[in-house]
C-alpha cells in the first residue's frame, strides 16, 4: 500500500483477495513467467508526490522559450492562434477526456454526436462529402491519402509537389517505404504534367510558403489522367479562399490544430480527413454516422466499421485504431464558439497583417518578398543573409522565426525576385546550394508591436550584415 | 436540461437518464454569435482565389455552446463516472496533475529551435531513458503517435533490417497469432507484408510447433502480443522467441497489455527485439474518447540503425540538440534510418503525462502497479467463475476472457449480457474478441478499482447470468436505463448519413 498513490487496496484488501483467488502470495500468479526474469531492477528513483512532480517539472518548463514570451513568426501547419477559453474547459471535461473509443453507443452518445458534428462542420468548412472522425495529425492523414489514391487507382506512383511541408513529405516517403511506392518530388508548377500514370497528384495551398496555388488546373490534370487530386488544405484558409470541395479535389487532408488545439511542440493534433462520397468505402479511419435505436429516436454510431481493422484486419483499409477523438471534438467547440464570422475574422487577421509586415519588409533595403505569386498568411522573406543566419539572429533577439533550408524545399521554385544590391556585404556563411530564407507567418495574435520588433530587427541585421556562428 | 427518471424493472432501481441533444445546427440561428475573434482587416485575397461557396456553419452564443457540449458529456460513460472494464485497453484512472503539467509545454512550437526547447529536449531525452530501463531494451523512438503507428513503424525497421543484409526481397511474410489484435495484420499489410497466422495451443500459449512449421527464410518477423489477449503470459516465450530468431526473424512485441508486466518483467528479457508502449493505456494517459495516445518504440540495439530520425543527443555540458536538421548544417543524411514518423517527438503532450506519471509512482510504485493489475483481474475471475465459463483454465494476468456460450444457449448472448451490464451502471467488457473465444467477454479491472468495485461489478455479472436463466428476453431487450436504446447499426452502414444535411444545400442529402 501506498507506493501507487491511485492503487485503493490496502494490506487487508489484498489479502482478501488472494484468499479468495486461492493462493498466498500474488508470486504464485505468476509461474508462467521465467524466474530469472520476475522483479527486474528498473533503476527509475522514488516516486515523488504530487507536489513535487509538479515543481520538478516546473523547472524543466522553465528551461524552455514560449511561443508567447516574444515576437512568434513560426507557423506553417501548426499555428499559435487565439483559443477561446470556453474551448479547454468543454473539451477537456472528464465525460470526453477519459472515455475510451464508443464501443458501447447507448452510453457514448457525447462522444459520437460530438464526432458527427465534427464531421458535419468539416465538410461545411472544406466543401466536402465526407470526412472522418480524425487520422493522427496532417502528416500521416497526407501519406494515408496516397495510400488510398494507390488503393482506388490501382497504381503505385505518388506525384507530390515540392512546396508541400518538408515534415508531410518526409512521412509520407518513410510510410511508401513499406507498399514501395514510387514517391516522385515535383515544383507545384509541374505537377499538372507529371499525372500520367500516377495515383494521384497532392498539392498544398496556401503551400508551405504561404503561397496561393491554381488547385483546379491540377485538379483537372489529375482527372484527365485517371488520378486523384489530393489537396493539403489549412482550415483558417478555407473561410477565405475557395475550399478544396469547390475546386475538384477528390482528397482533402491537413492539420486541424489551429482549431483550438495548443501547439504542445508537435502533438496531440488533428489529423484531417476528408474525400468524395463516392470513395468513402476506401477512407480509413473512424466515421460516425446517424441511425435509429429501437425506439426509433436519433443517435449515433460509428459506421461503415468493414472498412476497419478490427473487423477486417489485413484486409482493411488502415491499421488506424487510436485516433484523435478529443482533438475532434476540441475543433468543433472551437468552431462552434467562433462561428463563420469569427472564423473569417481570425483568418483574415492573420492575412492582413502578414501582407502589411510583408510590405514594411520588403521596403527594407536588402530584403524581398521571395513568394512568386499571391500569398495567403505567410510569406517568404529573403535578404542578402542566409535565412538560417538570420533566423539565429533573430532568436538572439528573442525574435521566433522559421527559416526554409534549401535541402528542405530542393527544386521548389519560389525565385521571387532577388534582394536589391544597395547595402550588399559579402555573405560569409554556411549557406548551400540554393537558398534558405525565412518564413513569416501571422495570425490574429501577431500584433503591432511584433511586427515593429521584427523589422527593426531585420533591418539593422541586414544593415550589418552580421552573421551568427552557426553550431 | 431535463432529466427524465425511470423505473427499469429488473434493476428495480430509480436511475436518472440525460436527456439527449440537438445538433448544434438546430441549435442555430443566423445572426447569433459570440465575440472571440473580431477583426476590422481587409484581406488582399485575388478575386479567383476567394471563397464563393457557402459556409454555412451554426451561428450560436457562448452559453449555448456551453450547455451544449455539458449536456452531450453528460451522455458519455468515462473513467471519471465508473468502472471501464473493457479488456486489453486498460481504462485506470488518469491522475489530473498529469493534464496539468502538460499545460506546462502548451505553448511551444516544434520548430522553435534547440535552443528555445531545452526543457523538451531534456525531458524527451529522459523518457526515453525511463521507457528503456522499462522494458528492458535499448534505444527509444518517441515519434509513433499510437500503438498501431508504432506497429507500423517498427515493420518498416524489421524492412530496412533485413534489407541491410540483403534479405528485402526475400523475407515477405510476417506472421501472426489468432488471438492477435486487428492492428497487427493490417500493419503488416499496409507495410506490404503478406500475412500468415498460426493458431493458439490449448492452453492459450502459441501453437510453437504451428508456429515452427509457419517459420522460414521468407520469414521477416513474429508479432506477439504477452501477456497475450487472453491476459495469458506465453509459457515458452523464450523458446518462441529463440524458433523465429533461428530463422533469422525478428520478433515484436505488442505491448497493448505491457500494464501486467510493469516492474514484474521485462520484454527486453524475454527475447522481444523490439516492444512498443500505449502509454494511454499503461502509463495513465486519457483516452480522449478514442485518442490520442502515444506509442514510443522501443528496441534492442541491433535495430537502433533504423530507428526514425531525427534522435535527441545529449553534450557532456548537459545540452540537447538534434542529431539531424541540425539547425543550420546539412543534415548528417538519414544512413539507415527509416525516415521520419511524425516531425520531431510525436505526441509530446501526451508523452508528458506519461513522464509525470511515471515520476509519480518511481520503481516501487511500478511494481505494485503491476502486481495489483494482475491480483485485481484473478480475483474478479474468481468471483465470475461460478456463472461463466472459462476459456483457458490458468491464472491470468491484468485481463481474462469468459465466454457467455453458456448463457448463449440459455437465450442471451455475449453482446445482451454486455448491455445488460449498462443498466446496471457498468461500462461493458470488451466483446467477441479474441476471435478464437465463442461469446468472448475480455474483463480488464486495472489496479485502480477498489475491490468494493470490483464485488459490486461480480454481483452485477452474476445477476444477470440469474436472469438470463429466468427471464432471457428482459435480457435481450437491455439496455432500457440509457439514454437511447439499441441503435440500428446495420441500416446506419446500408444508408449512410455520415453529416447534417445543411437544408437548401445542393448535394446535402
Amino acid at each position: 500500500m501506498g507506493n501507487n498513490p491511485y492503487s485503493p487496496h490496502t494490506e487487508a484488501d489484498r489479502a482478501a483477495m488472494l484468499e479468495r483467488v486461492g493462493v498466498r502470495d500474488i508470486d504464485e500468479l505468476l509461474g508462467a513467467i521465467p524466474n530469472d526474469a520476475r522483479h527486474p531492477k528498473l533503476g527509475i528513483g522514488p516516486g515523488l508526490s504530487e507536489l513535487e512532480v509538479q515543481a520538478h517539472l516546473e523547472r524543466i518548463a522553465k528551461l524552455n522559450t514560449t511561443a508567447g514570451s516574444g515576437p512568434f513568426f513560426i507557423g506553417g501547419s501548426i499555428q499559435r492562434r487565439y483559443i477561446p477559453a470556453a474551448v479547454p474547459v468543454l473539451a477537456l471535461r472528464g465525460e470526453f477526456l477519459t472515455a475510451y473509443t464508443p464501443y458501447q453507443p447507448e452510453v457514448s452518445q457525447g462522444t459520437l454526436q460530438a464526432t458527427f458534428e465534427y464531421q458535419s462542420l468539416m465538410a461545411e468548412l472544406l466543401a466536402m462529402e465526407v470526412v472522418n472522425s480524425s487520422m493522427y495529425d496532417g502528416s500521416s492523414a497526407t501519406a494515408e491519402a496516397a495510400f488510398m489514391a494507390v488503393r482506388v487507382t490501382g497504381r503505385h506512383k505518388v506525384i507530390v509537389a515540392t512546396e508541400v511541408d518538408f515534415t508531410y513529405r518526409r512521412t509520407l516517403r518513410t510510410y511508401g517505404r513499406g507498399p514501395e511506392l514510387e514517391i516522385i518530388e515535383v515544383p507545384t508548377a509541374k505537377l499538372a504534367s507529371s499525372a500520367e500514370g500516377a495515383a494521384c497528384l497532392i498539392v498544398q495551398h496556401p503551400d508551405a510558403f504561404g503561397s496561393l496555388v491554381d488547385v483546379r488546373q491540377i485538379a483537372d490534370a489529375a482527372h484527365a489522367a485517371g488520378a486523384l487530386c489530393v489537396q493539403v488544405t489549412e482550415p483558417h484558409a478555407n473561410a477565405l479562399l475557395e475550399p478544396p470541395g469547390a475546386l475538384g479535389v477528390d482528397i482533402a487532408v491537413g492539420e486541424g490544430q489551429p482549431l483550438g488545439i495548443t501547439m504542445s511542440y508537435g502533438g496531440p493534433h488533428l489529423g484531417i480527413f476528408a474525400c468524395r462520397e463516392s470513395l468513402v468505402r476506401q477512407m480509413p479511419g473512424r466515421i460516425a454516422g446517424q441511425t435509429l435505436d429501437a425506439n426509433g429516436t436519433r443517435g449515433f454510431v460509428n459506421t461503415l466499421q468493414t472498412r476497419e481493422q478490427h473487423i477486417r484486419r489485413e484486409k482493411a483499409t488502415s491499421n488506424i485504431c487510436t485516433n484523435e477523438a478529443l482533438a475532434a471534438i476540441t475543433a468543433a467547440v472551437y468552431l462552434s464558439l467562433l462561428g463563420p464570422e469569427g472564423l473569417r475574422a481570425a483568418a483574415r487577421a492573420g492575412v492582413a497583417r502578414a501582407h502589411k509586415l510583408a510590405n514594411r519588409l520588403a521596403a527594407l533595403p536588402g530584403c524581398a518578398i521571395a513568394n512568386d505569386g499571391p500569398f495567403f498568411d505567410r510569406f517568404t522573406l529573403r535578404t542578402e543573409m542566409g535565412g538560417w543566419d538570420l533566423r539565429n539572429a533573430l532568436i538572439a533577439r528573442g525574435i521566433q522565426v522559421e527559416a526554409t533550408a534549401s535541402h528542405y524545399y530542393a527544386g521548389a521554385k519560389q525565385t521571387g525576385k532577388e534582394p536589391a544590391q544597395a547595402n550588399a556585404k559579402p555573405y560569409v556563411g554556411g549557406r548551400r546550394e540554393g537558398r534558405d530564407d525565412v518564413i513569416v507567418q501571422c495570425t490574429e495574435l501577431t500584433t503591432e508591436a511584433d511586427a515593429d520588433a521584427l523589422v527593426d530587427a531585420v533591418a539593422q541585421l541586414t544593415r550589418s550584415g552580421e552573421t551568427v556562428a552557426a553550431r | 436540461m431535463s432529466v427524465r427518471t425511470q423505473t427499469i424493472p429488473d434493476v428495480g432501481a430509480k436511475t436518472p437518464v440525460p436527456a439527449l441533444e440537438p445538433l448544434l445546427f438546430e441549435l442555430a440561428r443566423p445572426g447569433r454569435s459570440g465575440r472571440h475573434v473580431v477583426s476590422h482587416d481587409a484581406a488582399d485575397i485575388p478575386a479567383a482565389f476567394q471563397r464563393k461557396a457557402p459556409l454555412r456553419l451554426p451561428e450560436l452564443t457562448e452559453p449555448q455552446v456551453v450547455r451544449h457540449y455539458t449536456h452531450l458529456a453528460q451522455l458519455n460513460y468515462s473513467v471519471d463516472t465508473g468502472m471501464y472494464p473493457l479488456g486489453s485497453c486498460t481504462m485506470k484512472y488518469n491522475p489530473k496533475v498529469n493534464d496539468r503539467v502538460a499545460s506546462l509545454f502548451a505553448d511551444l512550437h516544434p520548430r522553435q529551435s534547440y535552443r528555445t526547447t531545452q526543457g523538451v529536449l531534456a525531458l524527451a531525452y529522459e523518457i526515453e531513458q525511463m521507457l528503456a530501463k522499462i522494458t528492458g531494451m535499448d534505444f527509444v523512438s518517441l515519434q509513433p503517435q499510437a500503438g498501431a503507428q508504432s506497429e507500423f513503424t517498427a515493420l518498416l525497421v524489421f524492412k530496412a533490417y533485413h534489407a541491410k543484409r540483403g534479405e528485402a526481397a526475400t523475407r515477405r511474410r510476417i506472421i501472426v497469432p489468432d488471438s492477435a489484435h486487428g492492428t497487427n495484420p493490417a500493419s503488416a499489410a499496409m507495410c506490404g507484408y503478406q500475412v500468415t497466422t498460426v493458431k493458439s495451443d490449448a492452453r492459450g500459449n502459441v501453437d510453437l510447433d504451428a508456429l515452427r512449421s509457419a517459420l522460414g527464410p521468407d520469414v521477416a518477423g513474429f508479432m506477439l502480443t504477452n501477456p497475450n489477449t487472453l491476459g495469458l503470459f506465453e509459457e515458452r516465450v523464450r523458446d518462441v522467441c529463440d524458433a523465429v530468431h533461428a530463422a533469422g526473424a525478428l520478433v515484436y512485441g505488442d505491448g497493448a497489455n505491457m500494464n501486467a508486466l510493469l516492474g514484474v518483467a521485462r520484454p527486453g528479457d524475454l527475447g522481444f527485439d523490439c516492444v512498443h508502449i500505449n502509454v494511454h493505456k499503461t502509463f495513465s494517459t486519457p483516452h480522449g474518447a478514442g485518442g490520442p495516445g502515444a506509442g514510443p518504440l522501443c528496441v534492442k540495439a541491433h535495430l537502433r540503425p533504423f530507428l526514425p530520425k531525427p534522435w535527441i543527443v545529449r553534450e557532456a555540458d548537459g545540452s540537447y540538440h538534434y542529431d539531424t536538421a541540425r539547425e543550420d548544417r546539412e543534415p548528417a543524411g538519414l544512413g539507415d534510418s527509416i525516415g521520419t514518423i511524425k516531425q520531431r517527438l510525436g505526441n509530446f503532450g501526451v508523452l508528458v503525462r506519461a513522464y509525470t506519471y511515471m515520476k509519480t509512482l518511481g520503481e516501487e510504485g511500478m511494481v505494485e502497479t503491476g502486481r495489483d493489475a494482475i491480483l485485481a483481474a484473478n480475483y474478479l475471475l474468481a468471483l465470475l467463475r461460478p456463472a461463466y465459463d472459462l476459456a483457458y483454465d490458468r491464472p491470468p494476468m491484468h485481463e481474462f476472457v469468459i465466454s457467455a456460450a453458456k448463457q448463449k444457449k440459455q437465450g442471451a448472448s455475449a453482446l445482451d449480457v454486455s448491455k445488460a451490464l449498462l443498466d446496471e451502471g457498468f461500462h461493458s467488457p470488451t466483446v467477441y474478441f479474441p476471435l478464437i473465444v465463442p461469446e468472448a467477454m475480455m474483463i480488464e479491472p486495472t489496479e485502480t478499482e477498489p475491490r468494493e468495485t470490483l464485488d459490486a461489478f461480480a454481483a452485477a455479472m452474476l445477476r444477470i447470468a440469474e436472469r438470463v436463466k429466468t427471464n432471457p428476453a428482459a435480457v435481450r431487450d437491455a439496455p432500457r436505463s440509457t439514454p437511447l436504446r439499441r441503435l440500428d447499426e446495420v441500416t446506419a452502414a446500408r444508408k449512410p448519413v455520415l453529416r447534417y444535411a445543411v437544408p437548401g444545400v445542393a448535394g446535402a442529402e
